[in-house]
């Protein structure tokens, strides 16, 4: 018995290795293949992308001037500790940080509204009305920008001459001069261009949510606002999480609306613009460098929260059911 | 060029009627290979005619925008050469910081394109510091500088020594409503403070046309004021960055600080000061609330311009004066600003006797006379302005010319950039200003950021 058996644990071992055995050789051939294909990608892309980062991480540690070759020091840390112990720098993150909340926040209020009006269009205005709403995103960021300088510009701008009869606003209003104008106008500036982008995802993901839990819910008599809470929310979540992700990433590196209207005076200076003026304005590269591997790390840690905290699985969804519902 | 007909062969393809067209889709398909290699051969042909056959070296200026005039003396020049050498035009970007930023970056990679270059006087030391300039042949010094401005030559030496050649020298003008000051009783042919035209301002309720903006006339201004006091802003601008000094917290410096504040404090720049460039300022020197402005003389030809067009009041330049650069005290001439752009020759260009040569040919004396008619751009050759063109075009060449002569450079020093930003960042805007405190934290911030304590 003990034989017979013994010999067939080894015959179903030796079955069991050939499919491996088998297996193996044409994963082998597979993977291979798919190196191969993706291979040159792949390098293309450590070459654009991490080599820079690695470049950059690099010259964060010295003392480096462009206009000073021979006067490379290395410093080890040092740029990093002048940093974070430096005024400007978090009050540059602080606007980074205040425009991404305020952009993100209503921008998603508004797109969310538009997609609401897209979705339930007729559908002979659908087409229409997303070609409407896509115009700004479709207009250049720094074009935009310079209408947007033009518009509120003091000497050759018409809202101060449009909207006199708001209270606050009149002909000697410099929207910026002071912060609280300036960013005003650089935020709306934003949201208006980058509305549409967060609309389209969000229509996206209304499409997704099945029209017969809309109808139970209409049978079982929700409100409007009740459907809107407990059906169509919770089944576009996936939808409102990439978008927010994606534009708090890209509210986070804003720079051309800043660079075009106040050049960071009025204390609008945000993060990118910081070490772009100083890494290209003062040629300090080792500086430069430092503030950049420190915008790097903001944006990783962005992505890093949205994906931790919020469940975003951007290569397979989002578990819609908030995380009570059972593994993927 | 014939040949660029040549790969246009299809052209007769296009046409016939649609069934030849179906018929011979086939034919057309078998041609097709054929007919690409015609064209990379022809395309050969065409590239080695226009490039291969010309042996005349070819110069690149990187110009900053004019208003076409170095383009105009680019093509002068290369005829002029005879086959010596052509020179051909780069446009650099609009304002001079950013003409810096593309410049150093270009030599510091050792880009051999950098044959001419318009520099900003200011920018000079910083390239001429670390070897990223060609060095002047000696016979080439003495010939472009033999009658240059002495304002304008203090602007092209770096350590005592000539690093590029001068081509067009500028400085600031004071320029006022002669119905204003009529009205003020001041008699414009005896010097005027500050204090004197910011007391008209006020007292008629008109606005000072003056530059605001957080931009490099901040540091145009600042240093003018400091320098027509007979001091400068930096202690000993030879000095290592780490031992750079400054005189901001002085008295002359809270003196200067104090011009601002008042402008600032008591709105005398208008209510878009903050924003105020040279052109913005001219533009409110134009309407009915102007009074006095200090500017380049660009705006003469400016005004001129739009009252023919129509923009502005046709009798408005008749009500134009001009005088020197307003005195910080009465008894002290002003140092009116110096600006303007010198040349100068990579340290890798290919052809830096060429170049060199090119330049002679660029800023010869009847060159920048023309060049200041068409371009508005003053000249630094003190014989260029003896020409009837400058005469009779610019009746106020005179004030200019001895402006020139007064004129103080900005902080020469390979840290130029960062002691301007300092300063812009430190004196907007102009309300903000306090003369006892903002000229102690610029000199502080100048000091903390040259050793590497902060960012900017």
């Amino acid at each position: 018995m003990t034989t017979t058996a013994d010999d067939s644990r080894r015959a179903r071992r030796r079955a069991t290795d050939q499919r491996r055995a088998v297996r193996s050789d044409r994963s082998r051939a597979e993977a291979r293949l798919g190196w191969l294909l993706a291979g040159p990608a792949f390098v293309i892309m450590l070459a654009v992308t991490a080599y820079p980062i690695a470049q950059a991480v690099f010259d964060s540690m010295f003392a480096f001037r462009l206009t000073a070759p021979d006067e490379r020091d290395f410093v080890f840390l040092s740029n990093y500790t002048t940093i974070f112990t430096d005024g400007v720098f978090w009050s540059a993150l602080g606007v980074t940080v205040l425009v991404t909340i305020v952009t993100v926040a209503v921008e998603l209020v508004l797109g969310f509204a538009l997609a609401l009006v897209m979705h339930r269009a007729l559908k002979r205005l659908r087409g229409l009305l997303r070609t409407a709403i896509l115009v700004p995103y479709g207009i250049i960021t720094v074009v935009s920008a310079f209408a947007w300088y033009y518009m509120f510009d003091i000497n050759s701008g018409f809202v101060n001459s449009w909207f006199g009869w708001v209270p606050g606003i009149g002909a000697e209003l410099d929207w910026f001069a002071d912060f609280g104008t300036a960013i005003t106008v650089i935020m709306a500036s934003e949201i208006w261009k980058t509305t549409p982008f967060i609309a389209l995802l969000l229509l996206a993901g209304l499409a997704q949510v099945p029209e017969e839990l809309l109808e139970a819910s209409r049978v079982d008599g929700a409100t409007w606002w009740q459907q809107m809470r407990r059906v169509v929310i919770p089944n576009m979540k996936a939808a409102i999480m990439v978008a927010v992700l994606f534009r708090a990433l890209d509210a986070f590196r804003i720079f051309d609306n800043v660079f075009i209207m106040t050049g960071g005076d009025a204390d609008t200076e945000v993060l990118s613009l910081l070490a772009y003026r100083t890494s290209i304005g003062r040629l300090e590269i080792g500086l430069g460098s430092a503030i950049s591997v420190v915008l790097f790390l903001c944006v990783l840690l962005i992505c890093f929260i949205a994906i931790k905290f919020f469940k975003v699985d951007l290569a397979s969804g989002t578990d819609a059911s908030g995380g009570k519902g059972g593994k993927k | 060029m014939p040949e660029t007909s040549m790969p246009g062969g299809p052209a007769g393809a296009a046409g016939g009627s649609r069934e030849g067209r179906a018929a011979s889709s086939r034919q057309h398909l078998r041609a097709r290979p054929v007919r690409a290699a015609a064209v990379v051969l022809a395309g050969g042909l065409v590239l080695s005619a226009c490039g291969g056959g010309d042996d005349t070296p070819l110069l690149t200026w990187y110009i900053n925008p004019d208003d076409g005039g170095q383009e105009a003396l680019a093509q002068q020049c290369s005829e002029e050469a005879d086959g010596a050498y052509r020179i051909q035009t780069s446009l650099l970007p609009n304002d001079a910081p950013s003409q810096r930023e593309q410049l150093a970056r270009r030599l510091a990679a050792g880009d051999t394109s950098l044959d001419i270059m318009s520099l900003d006087p200011p920018f000079i030391p910083e390239l001429a510091e670390p070897g990223f300039l060609a060095p002047i042949p000696e016979g080439v010094a003495e010939r472009t500088t033999s009658d240059t401005l002495e304002g304008a030559l203090a602007g092209a030496m770096w350590h005592d020594e000539l690093v590029t050649v001068p081509f067009w020298a500028n400085t600031q003008l004071l320029w006022y409503r002669e119905s204003v000051v009529e009205e003020a009783g001041l008699d414009m042919d005896e010097p005027v403070t500050w204090d004197q035209i910011m007391d008209v301002a006020e007292e008629q309720d008109k606005h000072l046309s003056v530059q605001g903006i957080r931009a490099e006339s901040m540091t145009v201004w600042l240093n003018a004021l400091v320098e027509s006091q007979d001091v400068s802003i930096l202690v000993d601008p030879s000095a290592a960055s780490e031992e750079l000094e400054t005189n901001l917290d002085s008295e002359a410096g809270r003196a200067a600080a104090e011009v601002l504040h008042r402008i600032g404090s008591e709105g005398l720049g208008g209510p878009g000061i903050a924003s105020m460039d040279e052109n913005q300022s001219m533009l409110l020197f134009q309407r009915d609330e102007g009074s006095f402005m200090l500017n380049w003389p660009f705006v003469w030809a400016a005004t001129n311009a739009a009252a023919e067009e129509g923009t502005v009041d046709a009798d408005l330049p008749d009500d134009i004066g001009w005088a020197q650069y307003p005195r910080m005290d009465a008894d002290t001439p002003s140092a009116p600003p110096l600006g303007g752009i010198n040349l100068g020759v990579g340290a890798e260009s290919e052809h830096p006797e060429l170049a060199y040569e090119a330049i002679e040919c660029i800023v010869a004396p009847e060159n920048q006379a023309e060049y200041f008619v068409t371009n508005g751009n003053p000249p630094s050759s003190e014989a260029a302005f003896d020409d009837a063109r400058v005469e009779e075009d610019y009746p106020m060449a005179d004030e200019i010319r001895e402006a020139l002569d007064n004129a103080a450079p900005r902080p020469q020093t390979p840290y130029y950039n960062e002691i301007s930003t300092t300063i812009q960042l430190n004196y907007t805007p102009l309300s903000g200003v306090d003369p006892e405190r903002t000229p102690a934290e610029a000199d502080t911030t100048v000091g903390e950021v040259l050793r590497g304590e902060r960012l900017l």
